[in-house]
């Protein structure tokens, strides 16, 4: 059950928004997180955000892995 | 099994196991028990349907269309070409008859379309609430056209596995139109006529066709196989699935392989005609997308079996039973 | 194109990955048990490295009993709403999907809003099956808030949350002595864990510090074949290196401090209860029940649900899965008796059970 999906903000409205990915969009519960904006891309779980996501990158980038150097 | 369940409406393994373990108890005709889409007569072949989709009216078609289209459909992948269909329709108390008015406009441009007849119909009502609106079902005969006969038994391994164009629309289409799960979004049905389409390969040697509707490619292609002496293996890197498809999938936890198509034909073609077969089917307006998905193999008889993007293997399971309340 | 040359090179780099020792890894979050079987990744584990699937299910780690009390309410009359998976699940004599095919109002539900708007529309008692990890805890008590601030009536929960720190307590201090008092060797010993991304992303990565102090690595992981890839590749480094930490390899989705709103949320109308795991038995402090606020809500308070005491099916081997004792073939039951059409346990049933997912994806 750790189902969830990103989905792009695109209406906001109290407590609930609507968030849309490819065409498909959906009314759900936004306040299980702090300040969320038009635009903002959230993590759907059951019908609420659950998380904001970043464009932060894991460090996971072949690159990291072939330079071997992941533990400093 | 005491009760049917929603389950065994879905297309899936439940389905199969109601029709083995109960209907193939009671009619057990040599014909019936080839379980085709469609029964080959001395010169005719011969096939029925029936179609309680809801909502009745979803982007790209209705149940009229589906129910013209899917009959059609399931005499064109035996290789025979639709020429009758009859047409019978239960319909519910208070059901405006506007909207009786609309399918009917929608049947007979669908037929116009194919160049199918309707023959003959029937018309029952029944009391408010028996019914969703409307049920049809169909019956539909077709002459066997293609030069060698399309018949599962001449399936080989090496053969070549096609798909006519992207999985999971219609589905997905009745799916959205339904607001099911809160879900909005308009995703057109490939509810599409297939004969036009199929008839161009008529000259080729074709062993195997059929139209991966409820239960999706996975059903078709593990019905293929079953109990056979050959498998067959597909590349997940060459499956067509649009965008829309597989965020509803990665929305709701499907997977596209289980979902219905209403437009789409998957067909197996020895070896030495799929280039031929690829090329045609390429040249059609309902065969842009074809792609050569997989291939009939000696290993792994009895199963489907996918090279992954990462590079392994695994089974395709058929579905097991309910994945999406009815839609055909 | 990229996506795929990155993936097989990563693939490569895994299956060649020189590791020291025999190394068992557990992943504990279901998701991830089908995402490793659907990309096919335990055919790429280098030689000596084994995964196994945890208690990560959150439908295949409850009892039969709350089974037997969604089938009693549902016989009772009572509207009963639950996400999809729960309704094959077998109780001790029925499921909510057999329930249904005899009459019972029982409705599939993406979201426990869709649930509360059913109360309102159909006015009569409705029922949620509460069942879920630190994922879906906060949804469920964002909606208990909104059913008291808009004072519906007919709404209340049936609770069987579960958290998983607790659970991965229990499992690194079963360690051996679980696994030889039922005579089954003793090499369980568990060399790192994959941990969920999802509840991750609530509890942060702070809930994970009691695995370092037991010399244990942990990644918290997404779910795309890289991301499992990776995440494997660090466990296995950390392993090598003796190095104990917990890792965020999921930054996009996870922050290190979780989503504190979330557990305040949570924090507000649930509170720790010691709960039955299946297979784990009872750990202390591992489920969530109603705050005395939120009394009210728990449909074990409205409802007598008188359930009958049945033996549970003592070949089901369930437990021994969630314990990453066995893995699923070595159940007698499994895909003989035990099938997805027709399964006997909730490990086979749940699309995220390790025996349906090893059946499903070989």
């Amino acid at each position: 059950m750790c189902l969830a999906v990103p989905m792009k903000v695109i209406e906001i409205n109290g407590d609930m928004a609507v968030v849309e990915s490819s065409g498909l969009s959906r009314k759900v519960g936004i306040m299980l997180l702090d300040k969320v904006k038009l635009n903002d891309w959230v993590l759907i779980h059951a019908g609420f955000a659950i998380s904001k996501l970043t464009k932060k990158q894991a460090r996971e980038t072949l690159a990291i892995f072939e330079e071997g150097r992941f533990f400093g | 099994m005491d009760k049917i369940l929603l389950a065994h409406g879905g297309g899936g393994s439940k389905s199969s196991e109601l029709t083995r373990n109960v209907f193939q108890r009671f009619l057990r005709d040599p014909l019936l028990m080839e379980m085709d889409d469609a029964a080959r007569l001395p010169g005719q072949v011969f096939t029925t349907d029936s179609f309680v989709v809801k909502p009745l009216f979803f982007p790209g078609g209705d149940i009229g269309r589906l129910a013209v289209c899917g009959t059609i459909n399931d005499l064109a992948v035996m290789g025979a070409e639709p020429l009758y269909l009859s047409i019978a329709f239960i319909i519910e108390e208070g059901f405006p008859v506007a909207q009786l008015e609309k399918i009917l406009v929608s049947i007979a441009k669908a037929c116009r379309e194919s160049g199918v007849r309707i023959v003959c119909a029937d018309t029952k009502v029944v009391e408010r609430g028996k019914a969703d609106g409307i049920f049809i079902t169909t019956a539909g005969i077709g002459r066997p056209l293609f030069k060698k006969p399309v018949l599962p038994a001449r399936v080989r391994p090496g053969d070549a596995i096609l798909l006519n164009g992207p999985l999971g629309l219609h589905g997905v289409s009745v799916l959205t139109a339904r607001g099911e799960f809160g879900l909005t979004g308009k995703i057109k049905s490939d509810v599409a006529p297939l004969w036009g389409l199929i008839k161009k390969c008529r000259h080729l040697d074709i062993p195997f066709m059929r139209d991966p509707t409820r239960g999706g490619l996975a059903q078709t292609l593990n019905e293929l196989v079953y109990k056979k002496k050959f498998g067959a293996r597909i590349l997940e890197d060459k499956l067509p699935i649009p965008k829309k498809v597989a965020a509803v999938c990665d929305i709701l936890g499907f997977d596209p392989l289980h979902i219905a198509n209403e437009g789409k034909v998957v067909m197996v073609a020895a070896r030495r005609d799929a280039d031929k077969a690829l090329k045609i089917l390429r040249g059609q307006p309902l065969g842009k997308g074809t792609r050569l998905i997989g291939e009939i193999t000696a290993e792994n008889p009895g199963r489907v079996t996918m090279a992954t993007r990462a590079g392994s293997e695994r089974i395709i399971m058929p579905p097991v039973g309910e994945i999406l309340p009815r839609i055909c | 194109m990229a996506e795929a040359t990155t993936l097989s090179r990563l693939a490569e780099r895994l299956k060649n990955f020189p590791v020291s020792g025999n190394v068992k890894i557990m992943e504990v979050c279901g998701t991830h048990t089908v995402a490793i079987r659907r990309f096919g990744l335990q055919h790429l584990l280098p030689a000596g490295v084994r995964l196994v699937s945890g208690p990560g299910c959150p439908v295949c780690v409850t009892p039969d009993s709350y089974i037997d009390e969604a089938v009693a309410l549902a016989r009772q009359g009572v509207v009963i709403t639950s996400f999809g998976d729960m309704l094959r699940v077998p109780g001790s004599s029925s499921s909510l999907e057999k329930e249904r095919a005899a009459g019972a109002d029982i409705r599939a539900v993406y979201s426990p809003l869709d649930a509360l708007k059913i109360a309102v529309d159909c006015g009569r008692e409705t029922v949620f099956l509460a069942v879920g990890f630190e994922t879906t805890a906060p949804v469920i008590a964002a909606v208990a808030m909104k059913t008291l601030e808009k004072k519906i009536a007919n709404f209340s929960l049936l609770t069987a949350l579960r958290l998983v720190p607790p659970a991965l307590k229990a499992l690194t201090a079963l360690g051996s002595a679980a696994a030889s008092s039922r005579g089954i060797a003793s090499d369980i010993r568990l060399s790192g864990f994959l941990l969920p991304g999802h509840v991750s992303a609530i509890i942060g990565k702070q809930a994970y510090d009691f695995l370092p102090e037991q010399r244990l690595p942990g990644v918290i992981s997404g779910f795309s074949a890289a991301d499992i890839i990776t995440s494997l590749l660090l466990l296995l480094e950390m392993h090598n290196k003796g190095i104990y930490r917990i890792m965020n390899n999921y930054p996009r989705v996870v922050r290190d401090s979780g989503n504190e709103k979330s557990r305040a949320i949570l924090a507000e109308v649930f509170e720790p209860v010691d709960a039955e795991w299946r297979g784990l038995g009872f750990i202390a402090n591992s489920g969530l029940d109603l705050k005395p606020a939120y009394a009210a809500l728990d449909s074990r308070h409205r409802f007598v649900i008188k359930t009958a005491s049945a033996s549970p099916r003592t070949d089901c081997r369930c437990g021994d899965v969630l314990r990453g004792l066995i893995d699923p073939p070595a159940c007698p039951l499994f895909n003989k008796v035990c099938r997805p059409d027709q399964p006997l346990g909730p490990c086979m049933v749940s699309a995220e059970g390790s025996c349906s997912a090893w059946v499903t994806y070989g």
